[in-house]
């Protein structure tokens, strides 16, 4: 077991994913000579060759929908979009195309695609350019979505999708890449469509999946000092959606908090307080609260990004509320 | 049926007596030099199946036996069929969403065309899809398209994986991919050119410009009316051949496609017909105005096609006759076919949506509780 970077992670999954099948290859903007934004593909070119690291014009919908038609045809295309926020110039081959082939054209052709792509703001990269947009992509039946918070996960969850028969959604988090954490050596495939449970505890579970997940389970490991014992669990996968794991634990603990990064109305927590209150509604001793970021196109200017994210504070402060609503600990 | 398998005997016929020095020859005052009889007589069987075969579909619609969409091939005949002869069977095909003449051209069997059609489980998509969404390995269809454009990235992309797994030459495989006229307008139709011109890709685009985008003429809606001109910027070849002759589009179709396959270098050929009904079969095409009804009248490849074969001796009427009754009686059948397929058993619902099972996947129907054993602490 090594300790390595959630970059480092995808990096290495990606070469050992290229070197035992000759079907995966890898697409996107940038991703070869100049080895990716992010730089997870540094070397690959060097390494395999244009043939299987294929640098595209900037044309998220053309390469999207070609590496959607070179899967159809039994290649497993790796398509990196630079952030989820372009992955809209190619929503059309994402939802109307990859999503519905297999269904719609009653079997007879599946789309063993990944498209591996970060969301995620707090860098000061303006409106535009740090949307947490999974949800648009997780409200879709015919596409699956997983979320890694950790460089394991990256691994597992990597390898899992690039080994699935349907199109999969990784989503990466650009606070993440740097983040490190044990990985385990050879073979790792993790299972899409369950959760883990990060940390066990007993007063009080708390809902995250990739960067929340793991400021989660930072604030769950703190409150213990407090005599308080919360449950952290990471969904890892979106669609589908571990409900039975969620409902598990606040069966338990009877109190719940979602952290996630995106937009409050509609979002990833508004499913699961649903999932909560219909799979665990008589154990609960209080209302589920979610702790979201603030709905406004996300500022430049550094105080008012901080203030428009969800933290470590926040999420604090509404374990507290939701401990105190029911007089927890007096 | 009329066809029992993928693969028509005639079908192999056309295609053997259309390569040069095969097959029997004679000259003609009509434009047949050099061609096969029973290869043109296949063609016009194949026309005349289209055309029968569509007219049933709009009366079929009109009686609610199809629901939904359903745009008809009629006055696309000849291109059908001279595209389809040009194309091998180890080539693949996408096609837009009218596409039932494609399907029946390429072989499919037309009562599972209609079955799909009614939406019943004998469907080439199994009553998934619909008339907008036929497919079908075993003739390399590789779907039609409802979203406008949404096929040429994924069409492109095959062509991807043709080059990604071997070299250009004469016996490797191609992808043609059809789009309307209206298409040519879209950003998915440009970048998809870039990238086959960038990457070298075996494909085939063709325009199938029928002049109107529903009720807007191309005039209104491209700068630049000549579409086939619009692979410039590309470096693509275009060529614009007259739609309404089978063979002018067949040799075309060939030309385009043994470049793509010889040289793995993309081509853009636009065929330009009429279409003789409205945009779908609910559409009764107010917008046409009187000068374009007279020259949509006069412009059906049908019967057109069957005066030159007639008068190339080729064809005499009551042989004509013959294949029209032939189509009539195929088609017929065809309808038996999709009447007695079974519509989809409800417990299928959830079939085909995922190729990998995964853990957690929630297949509750509308009502159901989300967490099953919510009471279970």
């Amino acid at each position: 077991m090594a300790v390595i970077s959630y970059r480092q992670a995808l990096h290495d999954t990606l070469r050992a994913e290229l070197q035992r099948d000759e079907n995966v290859l890898l697409i996107g903007e940038e991703i070869g000579v100049f080895e990716g934004s992010y730089k997870i593909t540094a070397g690959l070119l060097a390494e395999f060759g244009p043939r299987r690291v294929r640098d595209t014009p900037i044309c998220e919908e053309g390469f999207t929908g070609v590496a959607i038609g070179a899967a159809m045809m039994g290649l497993r295309p790796v398509v990196e979009i630079m952030t989820i926020n372009f992955s809209l110039l190619a929503i059309d081959q994402i939802v109307n195309h990859a999503a519905k082939m297999r269904s719609m054209f009653g079997g007879q052709v599946s789309v063993p695609l990944v498209i591996r792509t970060p969301g995620g703001g707090g860098q000061q990269l303006s409106a535009t350019h740090s949307q947490n947009l999974e949800v648009w992509y997780a409200h879709v039946p015919g596409l699956k979505v997983v979320a890694p918070a950790t460089p394991a996960d990256a691994k597992g969850l990597l390898t899992a999708a690039i080994r699935d028969g349907d199109p999969v959604i990784v989503l990466e988090n650009l606070a993440l890449y740097n983040t490190k954490g044990e990985v385990p050596d050879g073979e790792h495939v993790a299972e899409i469509g369950r959760a883990a449970v990060l940390k066990p505890g007993r007063d009080i579970t708390v809902i995250g999946y990739s960067r929340a997940a793991v400021i989660a389970l930072d604030v769950a490991r703190r409150l213990e000092s407090d005599g308080i014992s919360a449950e952290v669990i990471d969904l890892r996968s979106l669609r589908p959606l571990d409900r039975q794991a969620v409902c598990e634990s606040v069966r338990k603990t009877s109190r719940a908090v979602i952290l996630e990064d995106d937009w409050l109305s509609y979002g990833i927590g508004a499913e699961i307080a649903a999932t909560i209150q219909e799979g665990a509604f008589d154990y609960l001793d209080a209302s589920v609260r979610r702790v979201a970021a603030a709905e406004v196109p996300l500022p430049y200017a550094k105080p008012l990004e901080l203030a428009a994210l969800p933290d470590a504070g926040a999420l604090t402060r509404v374990i507290h509320e939701t401990l105190d609503a029911t007089r927890f600990g007096r | 049926m009329a066809e029992t398998g993928p693969r028509s005997a005639a079908r192999a016929s056309a295609r053997a007596g259309a390569s040069p020095g095969r097959g029997s020859r004679r000259r003609s005052p009509s434009g047949l030099d050099g061609e096969d009889q029973a290869v043109m007589r296949e063609y016009y069987r194949q026309m005349a199946l289209i055309r029968v075969f569509e007219l049933r579909a709009a009366e079929m619609y009109t009686r609610a036996r199809i629901g939904g969409y359903c745009h008809l091939n009629l006055g696309e005949e000849a291109t059908i069929v001279g595209l389809m002869a040009a194309l091998r069977d180890e080539d693949y095909l996408f096609t837009t969403y009218r596409e039932h003449g494609y399907a029946l051209a390429r072989g499919a069997d037309p009562g599972r065309v209609m079955a799909e059609l009614f939406g019943r489980t004998g469907g080439l998509s199994r009553g998934r899809g619909g008339s907008m969404h036929l497919y079908d390995p075993q003739i390399r269809l590789l779907g039609g398209y409802g979203i406008v454009g949404g096929q040429i990235p994924p069409a492109t992309g095959a062509a991807f994986a043709l080059a990604y797994r071997g070299d250009p030459g004469p016996d490797s495989q191609a992808v043609m991919c059809l789009l309307g006229d209206a298409t040519t307008n879209i950003g998915a139709f440009h970048e998809s050119l870039n990238l086959a011109a960038l990457w070298r890709l075996p494909i085939v685009y063709v325009i199938v410009n029928n002049q109107l985008g529903m009720g807007t003429p191309v005039e209104a809606a491209a700068a630049e009316p000549e579409l086939w001109k619009r692979g410039c910027s590309y470096r693509i070849p275009g060529q614009r051949v007259d739609g309404n002759d089978v063979l002018a589009v067949r040799d075309a179709a060939r030309a385009a496609l043994q470049r793509a396959r010889g040289e793995h270098q993309p081509a853009l050929l636009e065929t330009v017909s009429y279409r003789l009904r409205g945009h779908s079969v609910v559409d009764p095409a107010k917008y046409r105005t009187a000068d374009e009804a007279e020259r949509l009248r006069r412009s059906d490849p049908l019967p057109a096609f069957r005066a030159r074969l007639v008068a190339g001796g080729v064809l005499d009427e009551e042989a004509a006759m013959q294949i029209d009754a032939e189509a009539d009686k195929a088609v017929t059948a065809a309808v038996d076919f999709a009447d007695a397929s079974p519509a989809p058993d409800v417990g299928t619902l959830f079939d085909y949506v995922y190729a990998t099972p995964v853990a957690s996947t929630y297949q509750g129907l509308p009502g159901d509780p989300v967490v099953p054993d919510g009471s279970d602490g």
